[in-house]
């Protein structure tokens, strides 16, 4: 039914703790074209609600949040 | 519309009220653009600046955690270390000659780079702060050198309170090779600071 997101760039950043998945992703997405989408794997919890709060700010846009086992994955699409 | 072209005649008719009119029309425009001017002035910038006071590692990590996170979140970042957040810019493997006994004092009692500070909290002789990095590497958590590489990397720029270097005896040379590093005083932070959006004391 939902089609699946395809992402143009994974980003693995299991294990980091605040700031850097914040820090790592917002380098990250600027690799990427406009409109491109990046996959971003994380296990801090606190990025449930620093990535939307991140993204709202830098103006990107988050598609899809994915949990499980301990692990989120974002889908963000680069506006900006 | 007749009525209109009417008016606008009666307009033509009168040629020296129109102009007294554009007059006052330039005149507000004027003013208006010169408020404008001060406005855009006054409006402060997506920028954060950090005064980092304190030298001891909980402060000083999280100053440098919302300056690294701020860069992320688009932000323009000015820190500046003063007092005792002076210390911990200075370069562990750099030294120098030439200090008078005070200096050499100081210079020997605080820390000596942003490896050596100790919690603010349960220091415990130096055992708490042990336990907390090795917690930290543990975890995963960044140390203070590497956030303050990582600030480096993203662009925070560094200032250092000239004061405060005068006064604790700290020489240029002695202090850590970071990008753009500058040392002012406290018209340059207000100014800065001025212009933020955000303002912190740590």
């Amino acid at each position: 039914m939902s089609e699946e997101l395809r992402s143009d760039k994974v980003m693995d950043l299991k294990g980091l703790p605040c700031p850097m998945p914040v820090v790592k992703v917002s380098k990250g997405i600027k690799e990427v074209e406009i409109g491109q989408v990046v996959e971003a794997v994380t296990s801090d919890p606190g990025a449930l609600a620093d990535f939307p709060a991140w993204a709202r700010t830098s103006g990107n846009e988050i598609l899809k949040t994915e949990q499980s086992d301990g692990v989120i994955k974002f889908y963000i699409k680069r506006n900006a | 519309m007749a009525e209109n072209l009417v008016k606008k005649a009666d307009g033509f008719e009168q040629p020296g009220q129109n102009i007294g009119r554009f007059e006052e029309i330039d005149k507000k425009v004027a003013e208006l653009q010169a408020q404008i001017e001060s406005l855009s002035r006054e409006t402060p910038e997506n920028k954060l600046s950090i005064i980092a006071f304190s030298g001891d590692l909980d402060k000083a990590l999280a100053s440098l955690i919302i300056a690294t996170g701020a860069v992320a979140m688009g932000m323009d970042v000015v820190m500046f270390f003063t007092f005792w957040g002076t210390p911990l810019l200075r370069d562990g493997k750099k030294k120098v000659r030439g200090k008078d006994i005070m200096g050499k004092m100081f210079g020997k009692m605080l820390p000596k780079g942003a490896g050596k500070p100790k919690l603010s909290k349960m220091n415990m002789g130096g055992m708490g702060t042990a336990m907390m990095k090795s917690l930290m590497e543990k975890k995963n958590v960044a140390s203070l050198e590497e956030l303050l590489n990582l600030a480096g990397e993203l662009g925070v720029r560094i200032f250092i309170c000239e004061m405060s270097m005068d006064l604790m005896g700290f020489k240029r040379e002695e202090m850590v090779d970071y990008p753009g590093l500058s040392y002012a005083g406290v018209a340059t932070f207000l100014e800065e600071a001025k212009n933020s959006k955000v303002q912190l004391f740590i």
